[in-house]
Formats: structure tokens, C-alpha cells, sequence
């Protein structure tokens, strides 16, 4: 059997899909047996040029991790792209722009200035932020710029696979795994496109018991939560659970641990805009009984239990969604 | 990267505002102001559905992808929705989806929720004037189409 060139190329990651891949344990070994590692800078010595110096489409499976959110990032993508005969974008990151996406929300500061001079923690009394390049006694260095925005992978090439999760689990890296061993021994691979995670909703994938009608009073934040019920069905216990929207996949790691899914498999394949359809679900279901009598202030005040509603349902889909696309700076003063 | 605000001037002199109205109490109110002959601008797009609660928060969100300048909900009155509880379900859902709006960038004048009863005719009308107004004042809406613009 020949063995597969395999690259690992990385964006604006966190690292924590590189580690994801580790996580796989003693079945790594049969990924060593599977491939040949072209670049994998994370975990290996490899340099760029590495990776510039393969002949084009010498790597068979080339993965990305992370958003686009330098120059750089995206320069590397289309290098992977060039030495790849097909592209895997690998993680929330790299699927839906993940969490970086978010800082792609109109503010009124500029990011460098909230991040280098604004935050409580930053002590800059000059005021530097990173430049692209400043040249110290006659030598020029260089950074990588920094894009308007942070963005899935396929803003800047095309994919041919989907690997959701923030980072994927060990059961789809497995399942990543099998597609590499068929594809070394048979040549196969699935259709272009395929996600490789499952087509159901996480709540298929739950075990717990979803009552005959499901309603509750209140959004609960974590912090006040006094007991979980550990069998029953988080929302009608008033925790936000992304479940009815989001991809199954992850065999419920959240749910299991009485936490509400935070949708890092994104939408299935059904749902065109993961935090709208979330948003419409949580709120046909609260209850309604109680509310009769309430006056709009108190009405208010159980929507305000949501204070961020973009973080809370596009936690990793922002870059990727219906509503990322009424993005208007204009509107912000 | 810097996300400072350009200055915008220009007016819109004919904004579109696309209106979903229930059929009960704010339907019957909005025929009112037309049998009544009451004064309102032209601006808006009537869409009836059959409860305020059946619109979903991606008919807004989708309106606006449209071109529209604003989106304007009217129900009935807490109590009076024709299915009972419609109307709260409509609040809640609106007012959360009004919070993300103004999180990506769509001014709240363009976004409004209103009760309106029967007989409240003119009610309707001012509601609709008023925004109209507002909006004459906002150029006109223009998502600025995403997707990898570099430095
Ligand atoms: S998907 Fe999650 S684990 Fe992977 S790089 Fe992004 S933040 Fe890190
Ligand atoms: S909503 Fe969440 S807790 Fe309830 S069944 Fe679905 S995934 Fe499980
Ligand atoms: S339960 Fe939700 S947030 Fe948790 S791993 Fe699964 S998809 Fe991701
Ligand atoms: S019927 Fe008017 S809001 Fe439900």
C-alpha cells in the first residue's frame, strides 16, 4: 500500500485541532502507518518552504486548521491549495470562521485599539500596535498583515471536505482516518463536498429524555444553576442548548457533562442560519402561561437574561451565516 | 482593519419598508386606516400572515438581504391575539433578534415591533409615518457584501 503525503497547514488556530489529532492515542500509530507527513509545523520541524518547495499536487490530502484572519494565513492556504489534490477544512476555524469570526462584528474601535491599548489587562503607555513592517538600524522587519476580516477557509480557496468541531472529536477524526485508509488502498474518496460528521441534529445523538412537551419559564445562566436534572433534556430545565439546530457528531461531549451544546458542529445541513433557527426554537418554547399577567417590563427583563445573543448562538458560525451578510459598518455611531 | 464610520450625508428619500401585519386585531386596524382614508406614506410592503408569531426571525433577516430600508411587525395587543399567546412568543423573539441586529450593525430604526388593535387606525398610521420619517433621515440600507478584502 502506498503511503498517503499528508500536510497539516494552519490559519489563526488556537492549536487545539492540532492537539485534537494527538488526541486520537494509540490509534495515531496507524495514521504514522497511513501517511507521510509532507508538513506539519505544529508538530514537527517544518519550515514554509517546506511546504513551497513540494511539487504541485504532490500532497494527497492537504488539512487546514483555523480562520483566515492574516495575510499570511491566507497566503498559506493557497500554497496548501497549489501541492494539494484535495483540501479538508478542518474545525470550526477553518469551517465557519469560528470564534475569531466574531471580532468581525461592527464595533466603533478598530480591534488593534481594543486589543492593544483598551483592554484592562494591557499596559502599552505608548500606544504601539504591531505594524506591518519598521526597519531597526537599517534592517527591514516584517509582519503579516492583518485582513479586514477573520474568515472560513473558503473565502480564499475551495474545499473539497468538511471537518466541523471546535476542535473535531476523536469518533470524526476516526472517521477521517477510514476515508484516508480507503483512499490509500483503493484510490476512493467521498463525493466533493461531503461533511465528514453526521447529517442528524445533536438531539438525535442525545440520550437524554425529551418530555412530550417541552416549555420552560426562564433562561438559566450557568452560574445560577442550582441542580441539573441529569437525565432530562437541558432546555425545559432553562438552559440554552444549541441541540435542535446543530450537527450530530460529537456523541452529545457537551449534554453528557450537563452543558448546554454551544453549536461548534455548526447547523445541519437543514438550517440555513444556525442562530436564527436556535432563536426561534428557544422562544416558541418558553412558557407562556406565566407571562399573562406580566407587564412588558417583566417581559423584558426575561429577554435580558440573553445580553449577547451573537455570542451565544454564532459562538462558531458567525463567519459563516445568513446574518454575517447584513454586516453595515455605516451603521455604527 | 479600522473600523471608523464614514460620514454619510445622503437621505433616502423612498425608503422601503416591508410590513408583516397578523390578519386579526393589526390587519383590521391597517384596513381601518384605509377606510378611514387616513394620511400614511406609500413606503411600505404589506405582507399578511396569520399571526405575528408566524414570522420567523429569518423573514427579517432575509427582507433586509432584500434590499429592504426597514422591517416594521405589528400584532395585537397582549390578550387579544387571535391564537392567545402569539404575541409574546412574536416580543420575545423579536426583541432578542432586535439585539443581535444592532450587535451586526442594523440600526434599531430600522427594526420595529408594534401592537395595534382594531380600532387603532391611527395609530397605525402615525407608527408607519413616524418610521418612514426616521428613515428618510438614514441613507438608504446597504449590507456591505463580506468575504476577504485585504490590507
Ligand atoms: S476550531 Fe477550535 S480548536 Fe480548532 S483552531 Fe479553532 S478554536 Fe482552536
Ligand atoms: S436540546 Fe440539548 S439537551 Fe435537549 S435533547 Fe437536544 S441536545 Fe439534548
Ligand atoms: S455538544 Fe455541541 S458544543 Fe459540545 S462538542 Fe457537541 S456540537 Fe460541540
Ligand atoms: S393574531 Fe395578531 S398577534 Fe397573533
Amino acid at each position: 500500500m502506498k503511503k498517503i503525503n499528508l500536510a497539516i497547514a494552519l490559519g489563526a488556530t488556537c492549536a487545539g485541532c492540532d492537539v485534537a489529532i494527538l488526541d486520537l492515542n494509540e490509534k495515531i500509530l496507524e495514521v504514522f502507518d497511513l501517511v507521510d507527513f509532507k508538513f506539519w509545523p505544529t508538530a514537527m520541524d517544518f519550515k514554509i518552504d517546506d511546504l513551497k518547495n513540494l511539487k504541485d499536487g504532490e500532497v494527497d490530502v492537504g488539512i487546514y486548521h483555523g480562520s483566515i484572519r492574516t495575510t499570511e494565513d491566507a497566503e498559506i492556504a493557497k500554497i496548501l491549495r497549489k501541492k494539494s489534490k484535495v483540501v479538508v477544512a478542518f474545525g470550526a476555524c477553518a469551517n465557519f470562521g469560528g470564534i475569531p469570526s466574531l471580532a468581525n462584528m461592527p464595533y466603533e474601535k478598530s480591534m488593534f485599539d481594543v486589543v492593544y491599548k483598551d483592554v484592562p489587562s494591557m499596559d502599552n503607555p505608548e500606544g504601539t500596535v504591531p505594524q506591518t513592517s519598521i526597519t531597526i538600524k537599517g534592517t527591514e522587519l516584517t509582519l503579516p498583515g492583518i485582513r479586514k476580516d477573520a474568515d472560513a477557509l473558503d473565502a480564499v480557496i475551495d474545499i473539497d471536505y468538511y471537518v466541523p468541531g471546535c476542535p473535531p472529536m476523536v469518533p470524526l477524526i476516526e472517521q477521517v482516518v477510514e476515508v484516508l485508509k480507503v483512499f490509500a488502498s483503493t484510490g476512493q474518496l467521498p463525493p466533493k463536498g461531503t461533511v465528514i460528521a453526521d447529517t442528524k441534529t445533536l438531539c438525535e445523538e442525545c440520550g437524554r429524555t425529551k418530555p412530550e412537551e417541552i416549555s420552560f419559564k426562564d433562561f438559566i445562566s450557568p452560574q445560577e444553576v442550582q441542580e441539573i436534572d441529569p437525565d432530562l433534556c437541558l432546555i425545559p430545565q432553562g438552559i440554552i442548548c444549541m441541540g435542535p439546530a446543530t450537527r450530530a457528531g460529537c456523541d452529545a461531549l457537551c449534554t453528557k457533562m450537563n452543558v448546554g451544546c454551544r453549536g461548534c458542529l455548526g447547523p445541519t445541513d437543514k438550517v440555513k442560519d444556525h442562530g436564527l433557527k436556535m432563536i426561534s426554537a428557544l422562544t416558541s418554547l418558553l412558557d407562556v402561561d406565566v407571562e399573562e399577567d406580566m407587564s412588558e417590563e417583566e417581559l423584558h427583563k426575561v429577554v435580558d437574561k440573553i445580553p449577547d445573543p451573537l455570542g451565544t448562538f454564532y459562538r462558531f458560525t458567525y463567519g459563516k451565516s445568513l446574518i454575517y451578510n447584513l454586516h453595515s459598518e455605516e451603521e455604527i455611531k | 482593519m479600522s473600523k471608523t464610520t464614514q460620514e454619510t450625508e445622503s437621505q433616502n428619500p423612498n425608503p422601503n419598508i416591508i410590513l408583516f401585519l397578523c390578519r386579526w386585531c393589526s390587519g383590521k386596524g391597517a384596513d381601518l386606516a384605509g377606510t378611514s382614508r387616513l394620511q400614511y406614506p406609500p413606503n411600505v410592503l404589506p405582507i399578511m400572515v396569520n399571526c405575528s408569531s408566524r414570522i420567523d426571525p429569518q423573514h427579517v433577516v432575509e427582507a433586509f438581504l432584500e434590499g429592504a430600508d426597514g422591517v416594521l411587525i405589528t400584532g395585537c395587543n397582549f390578550g387579544d391575539c387571535h391564537y392567545k399567546t402569539g404575541n409574546y412568543k412574536t416580543f420575545r423573539r423579536m426583541s432578542i433578534l432586535s439585539k443581535l441586529l444592532k450587535q451586526v450593525g442594523v440600526s434599531p430604526k430600522r427594526f420595529r415591533l408594534t401592537w395595534i388593535s382594531a380600532t387603532e387606525a391611527a395609530k397605525f398610521a402615525k407608527t408607519v409615518t413616524a418610521m418612514v420619517d426616521e428613515l428618510k433621515k438614514l441613507p438608504p440600507y446597504k449590507i456591505n457584501g463580506k468575504g476577504g478584502e485585504e490590507l
